[in-house]
């Protein structure tokens, strides 16, 4: 399952961003690994919304640090 | 006994005729706003797409802008001041609640068989007011009708807030609208969510910094991850609705002059919509800065003026700020 949402993670940061989908690992921080600054993270969460029909707060957004993190939260909260 | 009225008889439809824009003098580098707050040229044109912006002088007002902008689009458009119906301003910067400032302007421009008033939808207003003025040329209220869009922001910025000094600007855009034979605006997509009045908003009331102070004079501030999120994935759907309306496809655009907000509002309302390649986009934020309701009639004649976007083509136009407020609609370029 966490897999799956990984590699879907992966493909939005890829088209959001351009990160290559190999980079974007677990245990990558967003903004000091992947580059994902405030805004892109904005188009990388509601793109997520959309996926996997999770609502993600604006509050929560800033708790979101890692890969692994979002991944979790979409798993949990599904 | 019940007298019929006679009630008056418009246009079949109303049209832009001109636009014409003004931009202050005194150009503002991203270094110079640096010296205030902790950021870097890099940081802001990344975030924003700003590379400079223009600030009037400290004696220019917002009506002395707007009257040289609906000068210029009144000569442009061949009308003589004195047809003109009704001028409609829009700004939420004008610093007087009242009087208007368009009734200033409409004095100072000779448009002296006007009625006046001014509008305040924020960065929506130029599209409100293209609205209202096509409803008073199709009910015969107004023959031709001024839609000004102007600010001042830099007199309501926080020069030390690092989330909104470098985006904010001055200037003014006016449009002259008339009667027209054929269709040249399509149907409005509008509306206003005041549950995000908090979205983008003052730090304070004039009136409560006038009884309890404060720490600084009321000036603007922003959610700005919230209004990304609702500017990408709400105002790229009216945007949509605006197309759907007026019968045609992104396809068949010949551009997209959306509010300068933020140039990465921009590019994620582009991928949004699907924006065929071929459609131009305005992209003036680049060195105008964030202008609000003065930001799409500036845009559209820069692109028009630099042969960017053919006359009588066909655009989409839409505005979206504080309130939060929208408005989109199609309309035959002048």
């Amino acid at each position: 399952m966490s897999q799956e949402i990984l590699d879907g993670l992966a493909v939005i940061v890829n088209e959001v961003a351009g990160v290559p989908v190999e980079d974007v690992q677990s245990d990558k921080s967003f903004v000091d690994d992947l580059d994902i600054d405030s805004l892109s993270m904005v188009e990388v969460v509601m793109a997520a919304e959309d996926k996997w029909g999770v609502k993600i707060p604006d509050s929560e957004v800033k708790n979101l640090k890692t890969v692994g993190d979002a991944v979790a939260y979409i798993a949990a909260n599904q | 006994m019940t007298a019929t009225l006679t009630v008056s008889v418009g246009a079949a439809h109303g049209r832009i005729l001109s636009v014409a824009g003004y931009r202050p003098d005194r150009i503002v580098t991203n270094d110079e706003l640096c010296e205030r707050i902790d950021s870097s040229d890099e940081w802001i044109r990344e975030r924003s797409g700003i590379i400079e912006r223009r600030y009037a002088a400290t004696d220019q007002s917002v009506a002395d802008m707007a009257a040289i902008a609906a000068a210029d689009a009144l000569a442009r458009a061949g009308i003589d001041p004195a047809r003109v119906g009704m001028v409609l301003v829009a700004s939420v910067t004008h610093p007087y609640p009242t009087p208007s400032a368009a009734a200033e302007v409409a004095d100072r421009i000779g448009a002296v068989a006007a009625a006046a008033m001014d509008i305040a939808a924020a960065c929506a207003g130029f599209c409100y007011g293209i609205e209202v003025a096509n409803a008073l040329i199709r009910t015969g209220s107004a023959e031709f009708v001024l839609v000004i869009g102007v600010e001042k922001l830099s007199d309501w910025i926080n020069p030390d807030d690092r989330g909104t000094a470098f985006l904010f600007a001055d200037g003014a855009g006016a449009v002259v609208l008339g009667p027209s034979d054929q269709p040249a605006i399509g149907p409005v997509v509008w509306g206003a969510d005041g549950s995000q009045l908090d979205a983008i908003t003052m730090t304070q009331s004039l009136i409560e910094y006038k009884n309890e102070g404060g720490p600084i004079f009321p000036a603007l501030e922003m959610q700005g991850q919230q209004v990304f999120r609702w500017a990408v994935g709400e105002i790229s759907k009216v945007a949509q609705q605006a197309l759907d309306v007026a019968g045609i496809t992104a396809d068949d655009l010949d551009a997209f002059i959306p509010h300068q907000a933020n140039m990465r509002i921009t590019d994620a309302i582009v991928r949004a919509l699907k924006l065929p390649e071929h459609v131009p986009v305005a992209r003036d934020i680049a060195y105008t800065g964030n202008t609000s309701a003065a930001s799409i009639p500036l845009a559209m004649q820069a692109m028009l003026d630099a042969g960017e976007i053919p006359h009588g083509g066909t655009a989409l136009i839409i505005g979206f700020g504080a309130g939060l407020v929208f408005a989109a609609q199609v309309v035959t370029l002048p």
